[in-house]
């Protein structure tokens, strides 16, 4: 069914909730964003370059990078598997599965970086058996990528299992009776027609994953130029007075969000046609 | 026989069940099974394409054990009632398809492809179609396109899952009429599920009526509509009128007259049941007392419904030039069935 086309507000109180609305935009998400952006430039272009260039801060980005380059991909892949059981299979425990599929949302991200604390750190159940095999888990760069996995784990889920839902198995079922084996129908069918929400959640996925602090700074140890990803960088610099590296860094984590946020416009704008043609299937 | 249905018995923890079905279909022959929702019909359908295992029972096809194959190798053309085009391929892809995911040494040369799928847009009329998006295509088109992808792997047997459940009255029936030629040209064998009385009745050279997961009767068509074993297939096919009689000796009792009587039952208090078209309603005589209710037009019929004292409305049919005709809404007649059923 199609919903009415909106309106131009026409009454006072129409007029009156947009404007609010706006201003509330403005105050809570442009305001901040046009801080940070004056404070890495106050001043000027040298001290901002000359900030980024410090090899603590690159490390960091790299970091940043590797670590989103592991952790997306094996959320795209388990989003993609689980999305698939959720969505084509009955079984007990379905509702408890979504649920907790769910918990990375609701839970605090904190929690979600001391429980590998708890498994793998030098007290914890692993510890003495990871300590005797030398392999380092915590304040390193797996257990890094655990943490940014588990709180970025629902993103690809959520976004492909309504659509998957939405389409339900006949195409699929079509595809079986027609001679196809399972790689077939998942490379020819399957795929095709989950690539745009796929990568929606993928883009999401990303952005959550570079922007992540909380668990990721309960894992990381803070070693400089080793395991400190980008946001704790930040807090760093910013906890040594050093505001205009500070604000620099974060102007790149903006600029990363920004060019996500482009990215995701493009892609309804130029499939937009495509996927409503999907609804109306 | 081509296909034979053997005592297949499927039960599901939450939905409808099969018990103890067994059927046939002749090379070339087009079944139709016919049922209420519920009545398991889709459950065979599954159950011969493979896409689920029956408790127990056999299928067989042309001497092979179905049951040994699963989906993808029994070469089953299936139509679904939603199309399940690919929405993201041509329609010409989709024709393909089932060509082109064949293992590369069964699979034919591009050009062949392309010229098995430019056949089959003729036979569906869709010529001038190949390469659009399956959105861009009306209901009854994407349903023909459907059936030429479902014919591009040369099916054994062709099963339709309620394939016009979703089209309006008018393209149904022109749909239906151009199916039964494509049946009759490409001759294969074919299986089609459907609640539609009116269009088994018209399709099928067979039907199989479901209910509950048992078969009440398998026949032809006339013979289903002449000769209905229960009365469950009495009134799934068409409308029927009720009335309690007495039955002895071939005709049914009523208040002062009788009516000869079609009869499966023993003598004795029986419900007798009659069609619409086989009653005479007028103002004077035997028959069932009543007063006219409405009189609308049925194609080339004139549809009465006759309130009873009782609260029963009996719906009848009669010709344009009869006397009821002439008759008026309120007015008291009396209906008097021509032929009654009944069942034992």
């Amino acid at each position: 069914m199609r919903s009415r086309p909106a309106e131009t507000p026409k009454t006072v109180a129409g007029f009156g909730l947009t404007a609010s609305a706006i201003l509330w935009m403005d105050l809570i998400i442009v305001l901040p964003l046009a801080v940070v952006l004056t404070e890495a430039f106050k001043g000027g272009l040298a001290p901002y370059l000359a900030a980024l260039d410090d090899p603590d801060t690159i490390a960091a980005i790299q970091l940043t990078l590797l670590v989103a380059a592991i952790s997306v991909p094996l959320n795209a892949v388990f989003g993609i598997g689980s999305a698939w059981c959720i969505t084509r299979f009955e079984f007990k425990g379905k509702g408890l599965l979504l649920t907790i599929l769910d918990l990375p949302f609701t839970i605090s991200p904190v929690i979600c970086g001391l429980v590998w604390i708890l498994l793998f750190g030098t007290q914890g159940w692993f510890g003495g058996w990871l300590r005797d095999h030398d392999v380092k888990i915590v304040f390193a760069l797996p257990g890094m990528v655990l943490a940014t996995v588990l709180v970025t784990l629902p993103f690809v889920a959520r976004e492909l299992i309504p659509l998957m839902t939405d389409q339900g198995t006949d195409e699929e079922v079509a595809a079986v009776t027609l001679g196809a084996r399972g790689w077939d129908v998942f490379f020819r069918v399957t795929l095709p027609n989950i690539k745009w929400a796929l990568l929606y959640g993928v883009l999401l996925c990303t952005a959550r994953a570079m922007g992540e602090f909380g668990a990721v700074s309960v894992v990381s140890g803070h070693i400089r130029g080793l395991t400190n990803t980008l946001p704790l960088q930040i807090e760093i610099l910013y906890n040594q007075y050093e505001t205009i590296a500070a604000f620099a860094c974060a102007s790149i984590l903006t600029g990363l969000a920004i060019v996500t946020l482009i990215l995701k416009t493009v892609l309804e704008w130029r499939f937009a046609g495509e996927l409503a043609a999907h609804r109306r299937h | 026989m081509s296909l034979i249905v053997n005592t297949i018995t499927k039960s599901f923890t939450n939905f409808a069940a099969l018990h103890e079905v067994s059927f046939e279909a002749r090379p070339r022959e087009f079944i139709a099974l016919l049922g209420p929702s519920g009545s398991g019909k889709t459950t065979l359908l599954r159950l011969l394409a493979g896409l689920d295992t029956p408790d127990s029972g056999s299928i067989t096809f042309e001497g092979e054990d179905f049951l040994r194959l699963n989906a993808r190798d029994r070469r089953i053309g299936m139509v679904f009632q939603s199309y399940a085009l690919f929405r993201h391929m041509t329609v010409a892809d989709n024709i393909a398809f089932g060509l082109n995911v064949r293992a590369a040494k069964e699979r034919p040369s591009k050009a062949e492809i392309k010229a098995k799928v430019e056949s089959l847009l003729d036979l569906v009329q869709l010529q001038d179609f190949g390469k659009r998006y399956p959105s861009q295509l009306s209901g009854g088109q994407r349903q023909r396109v459907a059936l030429a992808r479902a014919l591009a792997i040369s099916p054994r047997l062709l099963l339709l899952d309620e394939p016009f459940g979703a089209l309006d009255a008018l393209v149904r029936k022109d749909l239906r009429r151009w199916l039964r030629r494509i049946h009759d040209e490409t001759g294969v064998t074919t299986v089609f599920v459907t609640h539609d009385q009116e269009e088994a009745l018209d399709l099928a050279d067979r039907v199989v009526v479901l209910k509950d997961g048992e078969i009440e009767q398998i026949g032809e068509p006339l013979e289903l509509y002449r000769q209905p074993k229960t009365a469950f297939v009495f009134d799934f096919l068409g409308h029927a009128n009720q009335a309690q009689g007495m039955l002895s000796g071939g005709s049914a009792q009523f208040d002062g007259f009788s009516v000869p009587a079609v009869s499966s039952a023993a003598d004795g208090q029986i419900t007798a049941r009659f069609r619409p078209f086989e009653s005479h309603v007028s103002k004077t005589g035997p028959g069932f007392p009543g007063k006219v209710l409405s009189i609308l037009p049925a194609g080339s019929n004139l549809r009465l419904e006759v309130g009873l004292s009782d609260g029963i409305v009996y719906e009848t049919q009669h010709a344009h030039d009869s006397e009821a005709a002439t008759l008026r809404i309120g007015d008291d007649v009396v209906v008097l069935p021509t032929k009654v059923y009944a069942f034992g």
